[in-house]
């Protein structure tokens, strides 16, 4: 839906292959004078994760070529650059981007708590989990419970990888959620769109809408309702190859490279630990907090 | 400054029918960069290479695996892969409807309005219908290959489809334990609920605004048009202080403000 901006494309298939749970931010959530450390997960993940292989099965890595002499490129070989008006491009260092970000962009202060239920469902954008990095896990502890004792969220404004977001902390069962949200101009509102103004409507016709409404209507919501079967049905396919033997490439003898084996630690096993208090070796935060190599956006 | 619909699909309630256009209501702000090489400033391109051999795979002729907690790899090739996807269709079926809020913001992903196709009577008789027994419709429909699973909702006042992540996306909160530790001191419950209670209001979506993105696009003119660019040193953070007494300063610090 993005013209003209490849590199978006790329970052999104690059989100997709994103196997290993990694950190996606560390810092500190101020609470008034309280800071609690913390690092943040994402809290979804891919339905069935699935590598690039080639023909006979290798694992393939995406690497960047010169359009120009099809020469292979290192990450440093690359730089940014912003199209200002058409054809004229602006070469962006990443330290000049880096500059811009405000002093405390390590530091989510919630200067603001508002009643959960009046941030509309349209603004929540992306969820992670707030996993405790400190020795203690108290100011934590803290935080969440009086959070959701009075079913409030806490609101911010931060910087996270070159970008400007809106968050809403947010406690659920004693674990903290960061929801980032939108911006309420990255919101058309009906006008916009072009929509037509509700029109009154035929009694009897709703009527009968309302009884068809009524004889579907359930009093819980279950999860299983949002199952998706392309997923269940991806699953027994892969269940049925590794029964039956084809398709199936055995792991090598010797310890196969970081790249093969890294979609094995699981999300969820990571989020008990690291809840727990517990580093997983694995799951420490590799990037560093800034923008670290140019990265397409 | 109408946009056009995105797609075109016909809501299935019990045996009424309704068409409907499905718009974005999204719009990306983003600024979006370019990679380019630097030393001669061409655009790049991205491709898939094998690293053992550094030979270049064109995207035609990749597979997909699947690698198990032991390593061993499935693969999966792009006909079957497509075998499995879902029927196209046009129907928006309605599985069911729920006390409103029901589903929480764990779910949400991404709304799109709903605006009436051809007919539009049966449109808004469904959104009255919605309105008065205080629910939402959840939906499932296949949309450019891909099944999607949705909320029926009025946003003012106007139909929405807003898109619900899938059950196997999401992580179920009710697994995970939550940090342990010593019980909370009562005293600072207290304080930390008063802290609350203090910095409390409603949420004024409006008030917020990318200010990180201007800087970035007004830094971008600037360079455009040959001006040297500032740079700012970032700051060192405070060191942090006692739970009771970071407590009772923020009080003091709120009360001030208020």
């Amino acid at each position: 839906m993005r013209k003209n901006d490849d590199t978006s494309r790329i970052e999104e298939e690059d989100e997709e292959e994103q196997e290993q749970p990694r950190a996606f931010w560390s810092g500190i959530v101020a609470f008034g004078l309280v800071s609690l450390p913390v690092s943040l997960f994402p809290a979804h993940r891919s339905k069935v994760a699935l590598k690039m292989v080639d023909a006979r099965g290798a694992p393939l890595k995406r690497q960047f070529f010169c359009e120009h002499d099809n020469r292979p490129l290192e990450r440093d070989d690359i730089v940014r650059s912003y199209e200002v008006e058409k054809y004229h491009y602006v070469v962006v260092e990443d330290e000049e981007l880096e500059a811009l970000e405000p002093k405390r962009s390590r530091e989510i202060d919630l200067k603001r708590f508002v009643p959960l239920s009046s941030i509309n469902p349209v603004y929540f954008e992306r969820a992670y989990f707030l996993v405790p990095d400190g020795d203690t896990t108290k100011a934590y502890r803290l935080l969440a419970k009086s959070m959701e004792d009075q079913q409030r969220a806490g609101i911010a404004t931060f910087v996270m990888h070159g970008k400007d977001y809106l968050v809403a902390i947010i406690a659920q069962g004693g674990i903290l959620r960061a929801e980032t949200l939108r911006f309420h101009d990255e919101l058309r509102t009906p006008e916009q769109v072009g929509l037509p103004q509700r029109q009154a409507a035929d009694k009897k016709t709703v009527e009968q809408m309302r009884g068809a409404i009524r004889k579907l209507t359930h009093k819980r919501f279950e999860p299983a309702l949002l199952s998706d079967p392309q997923a269940t049905n991806l699953r027994q396919r892969i269940e049925a190859k590794l029964k039956s033997g084809a398709d199936v490439l055995k792991a090598p003898e010797e310890p196969a490279p970081a790249e093969a084996a890294s979609n094995v630690i699981d999300l969820m096993q990571v989020l008990k630990q690291r809840l727990q208090g517990r580093q997983s070796r694995q799951s420490e935060a590799k990037r560093p907090a800034g923008r670290g190599k140019p990265r397409a956006r | 400054m109408a946009i056009r619909a995105m797609w075109k699909g016909v809501i299935c309630l019990d045996s009424i029918r309704i068409p409907v256009k499905l718009y974005g209501a999204i719009e990306d702000r983003n600024v979006h960069f370019r990679l380019l090489h630097r030393q001669d400033l061409e655009p790049v391109r991205q491709f898939l290479v094998n690293p053992e051999t550094d030979e270049v795979v064109p995207y035609a002729e990749t597979r997909r695996a699947y690698v198990t907690e032991a390593g061993d790899r499935v693969l999966l090739s792009a006909p079957e892969l497509d075998a499995l996807e879902p029927q196209p269709s046009r129907d928006i079926e309605l599985l069911g409807f729920l006390p409103l809020h029901a589903i929480d913001h764990r779910w949400y992903d991404r709304p799109y309005y709903l605006g009436p196709d051809e007919d539009s009577a049966d449109f808004f008789a469904l959104a009255d219908a919605v309105e008065e027994q205080q629910v939402e419709g959840l939906a499932r429909w296949v949309m450019r290959n891909k099944s999607y699973v949705g909320a029926l909702q009025l946003y003012q006042g106007y139909p929405m489809l807003m898109s619900l992540h899938h059950a196997e996306e999401t992580i179920p909160v009710e697994v995970l334990k939550p940090p342990e530790g010593p019980a909370l001191d009562k005293r600072e419950l207290g304080m930390a609920h008063q802290l609350i209670g203090m910095l409390e209001s409603e949420f004024q979506p409006r008030e917020y605004h990318d200010e990180f993105r201007d800087h970035v696009l007004e830094m971008l003119a600037a360079k455009a048009q040959g001006k040297q660019v500032k740079k700012r040193a970032p700051k060192p953070r405070e060191a942090g202080m006692d739970l009771t007494r970071a407590l009772e300063a923020s009080i003091r610090r709120a009360r001030k403000h208020a």
